[in-house]
């Protein structure tokens, strides 16, 4: 027994000091995977975009088990990667247990929420959804003719339905007249990867009147987008700019810059400012995406109309409600 | 005397399928352009070289020795239960209630009570499949399969609807109280000087699988019921003929396997998330079907066995750390050894019956 002690013993103080020249950044997506057209793709190419321009390198690690959001966490922290950035709201109950662990380390939860005041070394990346959802709710209402503009939601979660709060928000404040129907795809992470599903929402809103449909369901809108297209009505697409998808029928995203925050927390490195970080229209950290693939869409009258809408909201005269701040919606019933 | 030494079949063919799984997935390896040698130092260093990597490497094993005893007890009385995944998802249901809802005075005494909880709460979920088997010839494979996806469902919505904490994103429940925390290896072996096992998941669960063994030993091999259970596996007809009721072997038996299943989720559920999440046994009640396959439903065979897939999992989480192999690969290496062990067992075990009774003429 003593003896394995010993050896055992051994082997980690070998690992510890093997690892501990680096000083790379290290991502860690969440279970969706690297590849999912939207969020953790987003992650990925702001990786790719420091790599790109400072010439440094990254580690990155697509999880597997939910036992491994630890493992990984402490494995980077242990081997000297600083700072360890996470996508996605499931990494922050483990960032608070790991943290502490490793005060040199810092860690950066995207979407996730950790306290500042419990965990100094942990940088908190939360974007607000609803400023930006506002912004498509404006032009989705400026662009309908039928006065029924449509949203379509991943898996049914607060996060999702502050998009979709921010979103009714900006469609009524434009058109009060307007109807906006709104449908989650499922309740289990399984909804931000069925497109079948999205098809079928979105063929059913599109019977009854819709228009224009907004998709904030990760892989699951890449469906919404289709039928939207196939029906000849106008999507709306989420995170990355996916204008390109069917040019011409998408008549703007959501831009959401997973891919800034990626890039600026692996530029800045070990000396990282920790924290919460709330990015909004004033930081560029969302907004809506204006393209040649939609430039035939956009009027200047819709134009002028959302970029004064952006302008109020950042100079405080228009409020969004944000839907995460007391779980209800005052434009929309869930 | 047509067979060969016990131990060629215990020891000689699960070692012979582990290594050509091995050199089949050293040509995969190799012709993604990365070299096998490496990526094998890499899950021997990672798993095997350090506390905190036996750590994990436990931990994983402490699932599949639950899951695979749930398996052998059917096998012993010639039943496939598939359904060791949905009956540990149902068994954490049972520890989640009881860690949320009891206030407990220490780990020990809620440690009992969860024990008991997930037993139940497993063992209930197989009696449906079990009934239907026993009492209407339903076969118990597809019933098993199907309860799998009832069980998903069921837990999707109390977690989503009833024990989500309002305005949580994920869906999973509260942590459960620090009364109810299980102790660590780390909490157990560590010294201020020698920090082993740092931040790994193995529990106090580990010992109750190991000791589950045992008392699956005693039970299959020194009880009348154990008898009973063998007895109906090897031939139904004269287990009828010895008086030995069908209905009552496929409840009982269908019962302590979903128990035992259900016990897995101790480990994941109270020891190491210490929270039930949705996602909490990932593959772990069909890994169990490789386990004991492997150990050839005997306690030592599928402790060794689940040791070997403790290995693979707590390997492959080093290799997607530090090589670019992706982790489509590591699933595809790890069905790799279910399929030599399980799948294509003859594959092995014939030739090689065949060289040795070759010998014995010989001799």
């Amino acid at each position: 027994m003593t003896l394995m002690t010993k050896f055992l013993g051994t082997g980690a103080a070998l690992a510890l000091t093997a690892g501990a020249a680096l000083a790379d950044p290290a991502l860690i997506y969440d279970l969706g995977g690297k590849f999912d057209k939207s969020f953790n793709e987003a992650a990925f190419m702001g990786a790719e975009e420091y790599a790109a321009e400072t010439g440094g390198s990254y580690k990155d690690i697509e999880l597997q088990s939910e036992a491994q959001r630890e493992q990984a966490l402490r494995r980077f922290a242990e081997a000297g990667f600083n700072p360890v950035v996470t996508t996605g709201f499931s990494m922050s109950s483990p960032i608070s247990s790991v943290a502490a662990d490793y005060p040199d380390t810092k860690f950066v939860t995207i979407d996730g929420y950790v306290d500042p005041s419990e965990h100094p070394n942990v940088l908190s990346i939360l974007f607000s959804e609803h400023e930006g959802s506002y912004l498509t709710g404006v032009l989705a209402a400026l662009a309908s003719d039928t006065g029924t503009v449509g949203f379509i939601g991943g898996m049914d979660i607060p996060l999702i339905r502050k998009f979709a709060c921010g979103y009714a928000q900006g469609v009524l404040a434009t058109n009060p007249d307007a109807t906006v129907i709104s449908n989650m795809t499922g309740t289990t992470p399984a909804a931000w990867n069925d497109p079948v599903k999205g098809t079928e929402l979105a063929s059913a809103q599109i019977s009854q009147g819709a228009d224009v449909i907004f998709a904030a369901a990760g892989g699951t809108g890449i469906g919404v987008l289709q039928a939207a297209a196939d029906a000849d009505i106008l999507s709306v697409g989420v995170d990355s700019n996916q204008n390109h998808l069917h040019p011409g029928k998408v008549l703007t995203s959501m831009l959401k810059r997973v891919d800034v925050a990626v890039r600026e927390s692996m530029a800045q490195g070990a000396d990282l400012e920790t924290g919460v970080m709330m990015l909004g229209l004033a930081e560029n950290g969302v907004g809506y995406a204006l393209d040649d693939n939609n430039a035939d869409l956009i009027t200047a009258e819709m134009k002028s109309a959302v970029d004064a809408a952006r302008e109020q909201i950042i100079a405080g005269e228009v409020t969004v409600h944000d839907y995460s701040s007391d779980d209800s919606c005052p434009a929309l019933s869930f | 005397m047509d067979k060969m030494p016990a131990w060629a079949d215990a020891v000689l063919v699960p070692l012979i399928s582990i290594l050509l799984a091995a050199l089949l997935s050293a040509l995969v390896i190799l012709a993604i352009g990365e070299s096998p040698l490496d990526a094998l130092t890499l899950m021997i260093e990672g798993a095997l070289m350090r506390s905190s990597g036996w750590g994990y490497t436990l931990y994983y094993t402490t699932n599949f020795i639950f899951t695979g005893l749930c398996v052998a007890v059917a096998f012993h009385a010639r039943m496939f239960n598939i359904g060791g995944e949905g009956q540990a998802m149902i068994g954490g249901l049972g520890v989640a209630l009881v860690c949320l809802f009891i206030p407990f005075p220490h780990w020990s005494v809620a440690l009992l009570v969860a024990t008991l909880a997930a037993a139940v709460f497993g063992a209930l979920w197989a009696l449906i499949p079990a009934y239907l088997q026993a009492k209407r010839g339903s076969h118990i494979v597809i019933t098993t399969i199907m309860f799998n996806f009832i069980a998903a469902a069921v837990l999707n919505y109390v977690l989503v609807n009833l024990l989500r904490p309002t305005g949580a994103m994920d869906p999973a429940t509260a942590t459960f109280p620090a009364a109810t925390h299980l102790p660590t290896f780390q909490d157990m072996f560590a010294t201020p000087d020698n920090p082993l096992f740092r931040g790994a998941p193995a529990n106090v669960t580990f010992f109750l699988a190991v000791l589950a063994c045992v008392a699956f030993w005693l039970v299959m091999w020194r009880t009348r019921l154990g008898y009973e259970i063998r007895a109906f596996g090897h031939s139904e007809s004269a287990a009828k003929y010895a008086g030995i009721s069908p209905v009552r072997i496929t409840v009982v038996a269908m019962l302590m396997s979903g128990g035992l299943a259900g016990m897995m989720a101790l480990n994941t559920t109270m020891g190491e998330a210490e929270r039930l999440v949705l996602n909490a046994t990932e593959g772990a009640g069909f890994i169990g079907i490789a386990v004991a396959l492997m150990g050839r439903s005997h306690p030592v065979g599928i402790f060794l066995a689940a040791l070997l897939f403790g290995f693979l999992y707590q390997g492959g989480a080093e290799l997607a750390l530090w090589t670019s192999i992706p982790r489509e690969l590591i699933t595809v290496i790890q069905a790799l050894v279910i399929l030599f062990t399980g799948a294509l067992d003859n594959m092995v075990r014939m030739p090689l019956e065949r060289v040795f009774l070759a010998l014995r003429k010989g001799a």
